[in-house]
């Protein structure tokens, strides 16, 4: 049943449910498509009996006539949401062997829904990069390859990289991801899937292993807007276990899909023309605004003046969080210890994190200590948080002119393993278009544009209201009927 | 404001991280890159501008007063790398 891997997760979904496939094939065509796609090294953990157990459970409610809104799906799952008896390391060494005595808010509300899971999805470590390179179980390596000829390992971004690759390579029909600065939305652009990220609060951080509680925020990634909004509706909710978690009804968003845009004012930052985007990535900007004035939007011109400012505050806000986040690995109550002979506490702390951390956690734990440190915290930390309360107000007065903003995912189409690994700088420039809807804590969503001239995928990014998931996901609706993207990348692995 | 080895040594000290003499060296351009480049936020005026603690708007919520977590202990410990007794154990403290 391999063509059952090529099929959107509504298209299984509704097949499931009309009859032409049980969920018992759906899961075994997908375990198979797991297993035969190591090379991609998207998977840390494959759990095939997971995946099957729920798609017996899924068989036999179909019969009964007890299906749940995911009955039927197997999903893959970032490796920072703690799945109860099973690996949860978010891409580190020093999670080795944790297995959680608990299931996070997200994949119990998943499994609730009737979905299984066909694993755990490598990404960067605790979520620090845009790469997929800071794992320490090595890199994952996108499904897509340049037009060239050549044969480069390119990055499916970061750091929901394994979760961007599982969904372009057809080893998971829908997954989740998490957006700290872009994490989920670069590699979603990166590998021509869609992926959205909530609002800040609508899903739960109970069970999320954290990295900056007051940006991270989990979403899906899947291969359309609809297979978004049903994941998403999945996902949300209210979790007293989260204190910003957001006590909100959660919509319909499925059910309230729409692709007319009229009446709608779609803004066009000015400050997002910046120096050194390829041309090609302009030019799909114009043409989405095209798209979205055809769907019966209008487009006004606005100004996000601090835009420039969104990177540097992001990255002092977030290793200072990271910093603090962080403090728990000490070789006491889980993951790794290293302590040295004859070594105190403060020796096993010092050496377990030495030994446990990769280079760039260490990096960012190092700035945000810095930046939290005594005599230094006013200059850096308030100074950020102030600097972010503009970026958020530049958000608020240009939504008085605007019902949605349209601007690039990324600055760039996928880059080769290792081309940037060598100037952090140069990384973090990845997600300029991104950070600022995390700073502000606003739905944004990236969905695949077209191809630039390498064959390689480009995104559009969406960014809405607090709230407005519906927007975002109606504009990206318009935007897909009109791209047409249906591209898939060539199996090669 | 940029920092030197001290500073990095010290930075490592409070943040529990052993380091190298090599990897000292080699942080202390890769962070006054990056301090650098955060620098630019000085050029913002944020006079009277109160920094942003919530990012969406809402009222932090208060918990009963009662203890609904309890007796899970074996639990809590089944991932410790040493635990005895019904504790976590660590290398000597008090010296």
């Amino acid at each position: 049943m391999a063509e059952l891997t090529s099929l959107t997760l509504t298209q299984l979904r509704d097949g499931f449910r009309a009859g032409d496939f049980s969920a018992r094939e759906i899961a075994d065509g997908f375990n198979a498509a797991v297993a035969g796609a190591r090379s991609l090294n998207a998977y840390t953990v494959e759990t095939p009996d997971d995946a099957l157990a729920a798609a017996d459970a899924a068989d036999a409610a179909r019969q009964s006539g007890d299906l749940q809104p995911l009955s039927g799906i197997p999903l893959g799952i970032k490796d920072l949401f703690a799945t109860e008896g099973v690996d949860t390391t978010s891409g580190s060494r020093i999670l080795t062997g944790f297995k959680p005595p608990y299931e996070s808010t997200v994949t119990s509300k998943l499994r609730a829904a009737g979905a299984g899971m066909l694993g755990k999805l490598n990404m960067d470590e605790f979520a620090m990069g845009s790469s997929n390179e800071t794992s320490a179980y090595g890199p994952v390596i996108s499904p897509w390859k340049r037009s060239d000829g050549g044969n480069a390992a390119l990055t499916p971004g970061g750091s929901s990289g394994g979760s961007a690759a599982a969904v372009a390579a057809g080893i998971a029909p829908g997954v989740t991801g998490t957006d700290t600065g872009g994490s989920i939305r670069q590699p979603a652009a990166f590998t021509g899937i869609t992926g959205i990220k909530p609002t800040y609060g609508r899903c739960s951080r109970w069970g999320i292993v954290s990295f900056a509680s007051s940006l991270d925020q989990a979403g899906p990634m899947s291969r359309t807007v609809r297979d978004c909004a049903i994941l998403l509706e999945a996902m949300s909710g209210f979790d007293p276990k989260d204190s910003t978690s957001l006590d909100a009804p959660v919509p319909a968003w499925e059910q309230g899909l729409s692709s007319d845009l009229r009446g709608k004012r779609i803004g066009i930052p000015k400050e997002y023309r910046i120096d050194g985007v390829p041309d090609e990535i302009n030019a799909l900007w114009d043409q989405g605004i095209a798209w979205l004035k055809d769907a019966g939007a209008t487009i006004v011109e606005i100004s996000l003046p601090h835009t420039k400012y969104a990177l540097p505050t992001y990255y002092i806000i977030a290793p200072a969080e990271a910093s603090s986040n962080l403090a728990r690995y000490d070789g006491v109550r889980y993951g790794l210890r290293e302590a040295p002979d004859g070594g105190n506490l403060d020796a096993m702390y010092a050496a377990t994190r030495a030994a446990g951390f990769g280079a760039e956690v260490k990096r960012r734990i190092m700035i945000g200590t810095y930046v939290l440190s005594a005599g230094f915290y006013d200059a850096y930390f308030t100074k950020a948080q102030r600097v972010r309360a503009l970026i958020k107000r530049d958000f608020t007065e240009a939504f008085d002119k605007c019902d949605l903003i349209l601007t690039p995912t990324a600055p760039s189409a996928a880059f080769g393993l290792g081309e940037k690994m060598s100037d952090p700088l140069a990384m973090y420039l990845n997600d300029v278009f991104a950070v600022p809807a995390s700073l502000a804590g606003l739905p944004a969503m990236s969905v695949p544009g077209g191809l630039d001239g390498q064959g390689l995928p480009l995104g559009l990014h969406l960014i809405g209201r607090e709230l407005d998931e519906q927007g975002v996901l109606n504009a990206g609706l318009a935007i897909e009927e009109r791209a047409g993207f249906t591209h898939r990348p060539e199996k090669w692995w | 404001m940029s920092v030197d080895t001290a500073t990095v040594r010290h930075i490592a000290k409070l943040a529990r991280l052993a380091m190298s003499d090599a990897e000292v060296e080699a942080l202390v351009p890769e962070l006054n890159n990056i301090l650098g480049w955060v620098e630019q936020l000085s050029e913002v005026d944020t006079s009277g501008v109160e920094p942003l603690a919530t990012v969406i708007e809402q009222k932090l919520r208060l918990r009963d007063d009662v203890i609904d977590d309890g007796d899970v202990r074996d639990k809590v410990l089944a991932n410790a790398p040493d635990a005895q007794h019904g504790f976590f154990a660590v290398p000597k403290v008090i010296e």
